[in-house]
């Protein structure tokens, strides 16, 4: 199949500093692609490029067939793009702002008129048409943005980080809409640090760290190939000395972070009855997910 | 893709102007009050209280040869102003431009439209005190029709230099700068409120090379009816100083929106 966004050898760099160092991508029609990474992995700088916003210092980008950032200005005419940040304009209603926007699609006003009843529904902002945008809350502003992002009936839609800062209630009705569109048949590249996010809305996964590719494939197989399949999670003030002292008799491999140690297995039986009998440490048995791939391929330290 | 590449001139810019027209008509009333009241009030002021004082110059009343200047400074006023407060607003703290380059339009539209847009402010604001002079009846000559496009392109020239000033500021404050440097001097040397032969002669060559001179010796003979000495080469230098600041503050935008 032919990819709908394509990225060979990619690479830029700010002040000497290597940002995108030859990143390769692929994302095909209807896909819903994550890119994840620690902050300053170089997420929000490839999504640039790919927009061909800015230039790459070498590789090459094609995005809807069209060489970016060459032939970028045609290729936008069918993506829409979700920012990191709001930037409506908060001296228009809700439907100015997307009639606005509409207009520099080079859309005609009678055709974006007659697409905003059906974008406000999709955004669950029928009952919002006039208000204006400093008196919306910012689940609302999310889904203007991305109403507003789907007002030229795009066939790529970006998303930078679309949940963030929201509160559970209005990720949930993004997360919905999003695959709602994939649905669709729209391609969505989108980034994220929540790994719960990237699990439940992504087909396949890229991790980035310090602007390289680390791994890449579906949520399952990243858990599959990357980690064992069970985590044991044991609490307390003597979690770390205990963990020191026996968790490599019951564990494959275990981390200690804080208070927590993290005890990762193939089976956990004898670990969770051994820790049955130990009344003075708390524990949590689960699945591995997602963010157990994330945190071992680029580490527990902070990135500032 | 270089930042010094020629500007790529559209017609896409029209649609973000049409977006600053909108934000403008939602507070028009105090808009039009602010740009119409600080020259007009400043005109009558000095006009009429100081103009009492003095003789004719160079065969005008004080007032009349007052509001040729008042609507010159006006319009470089409204320019520089949209230019640099609104114009730094759109660009780094609302992000309107971030959202409009992410549609098929260039940061080469964008700024244009900027610069249009500002035009426009200096043509409302020209017009305005326009209508005043015609209400006090200070001119009687259709040759004063000429400033409505003087005040347009007083505001290309100064919206395009302002935006110089906007695509290199940190933050807002960096504009005092400007207009205590270069606003202000210029309001007093360029022949707005007294004739520039008035200056010792080293300030007069300055007040030559400022783009504000070359406005005001273009509107004071229309006033009075005839049209002016070197019409060519006024309007050749207030263009050559709207073509380069464009270029320049584009390639500064470019330079400063490259990551």
């Amino acid at each position: 199949m032919h990819p709908v966004i394509q990225a060979k050898g990619l690479q830029k760099s700010y002040a000497g500093q290597r940002v995108v160092d030859g990143l390769d991508l692929s994302i095909y029609k209807g896909e819903c692609f994550g890119l994840l990474g620690p902050n300053g992995a170089g997420k929000t700088t490839t999504l640039r490029m790919l927009l061909g916003l800015i230039a790459p210092d070498a590789g090459t980008a094609t995005l809807l067939d069209l060489p970016v950032p060459q032939a970028a200005r045609e290729a936008r005419i069918r993506v829409g793009v979700v920012p990191q940040m709001d930037n409506l304009d908060p001296d228009f209603s809700v439907a100015e702002n997307l009639l606005v926007y509409g207009r520099y699609f080079g859309m005609q006003d009678s055709e974006i008129e007659a697409r905003i009843p059906a974008l406000l529904e999709f955004a669950s902002l029928s009952h919002k048409r006039d208000a204006k945008v400093p008196t919306l809350s910012g689940g609302m502003k999310r889904r203007l943005t991305l109403a507003r992002a789907l007002v030229n009936d795009p066939d790529v839609i970006f998303l930078d980080e679309p949940t963030t800062g929201l509160d559970p209630q209005a990720r949930h009705l993004i997360w919905q809409r999003l695959r709602e569109l994939t649905r669709q048949g729209k391609t969505l590249l989108l980034t994220t640090h929540f790994m719960d996010e990237a699990e439940r809305l992504c087909h396949r996964l890229a991790v980035l760290d310090n602007g390289r590719l680390i791994a890449e494939g579906s949520p399952r197989t990243l858990i599959e190939t990357h980690i064992e399949p069970q985590v044991v999670e044991v609490y307390g003030e003597h979690a770390g000395a205990w963990a020191h002292e026996h968790a490599a008799g019951y564990a494959q491999r275990f981390e200690v972070s804080g208070e927590s140690a993290f005890c990762y297995v193939q089976d956990a039986q004898p670990l969770v009855g051994y820790l049955q009998a130990q009344s003075e440490l708390r524990y949590l048995h689960r699945p591995a997910n997602l963010e157990d791939v994330f945190l071992k391929l680029t580490g527990r330290e902070m990135r500032e | 893709m270089g930042h010094f590449s020629l500007p790529v001139l559209s017609i896409r810019f029209l649609p973000i102007w049409r977006r600053h027209w909108l934000v403008w008509r939602k507070v028009a009333a105090p808009s039009i009050l602010g740009h119409l009241a600080d020259p007009v009030i400043y005109m009558l002021g000095l006009g009429y209280g100081l103009g009492s004082l003095l003789p004719e110059i160079g065969g005008m009343s004080y007032i009349t040869f007052l509001a040729a200047g008042t609507l010159c400074y006006s319009s470089m006023n409204s320019a520089s102003f949209e230019a640099l407060y609104s114009g730094f607003a759109r660009m780094h703290e609302q992000r309107t431009w971030e959202a409009i380059l992410n549609t098929p339009v260039t940061l080469d539209d964008v700024v244009l439209s900027e610069i249009l847009w500002a035009a426009t402010k200096s043509l409302m604001s020209g017009v305005a005190v326009l209508l005043v002079i015609w209400l006090l009846g200070l001119t009687h000559s259709l040759l004063s029709l000429w400033m409505i496009p003087l005040a347009l392109l007083i505001g290309l020239t100064f919206a395009a230099i302002g935006l110089i000033i906007t695509a290199l500021a940190p933050a807002y404050d960096f504009f005092m700068y400007y207009f205590t440097l270069v606003v202000t001097p210029m309001m007093l040397l360029c022949g707005v409120f007294f004739p520039v032969t008035q200056l010792p002669e080293g300030i007069q060559v300055v007040a030559g090379i400022l783009p504000l001179t070359h406005a005001v010796e273009l509107a004071r003979p229309l006033m009075s009816g005839h049209m002016p000495p070197q019409t060519v080469l006024h309007i050749a230098v207030l263009l050559a100083y709207a073509l380069c600041g464009f270029y320049i503050s584009l390639v500064l935008f470019r330079r400063r929106l490259a990551r």
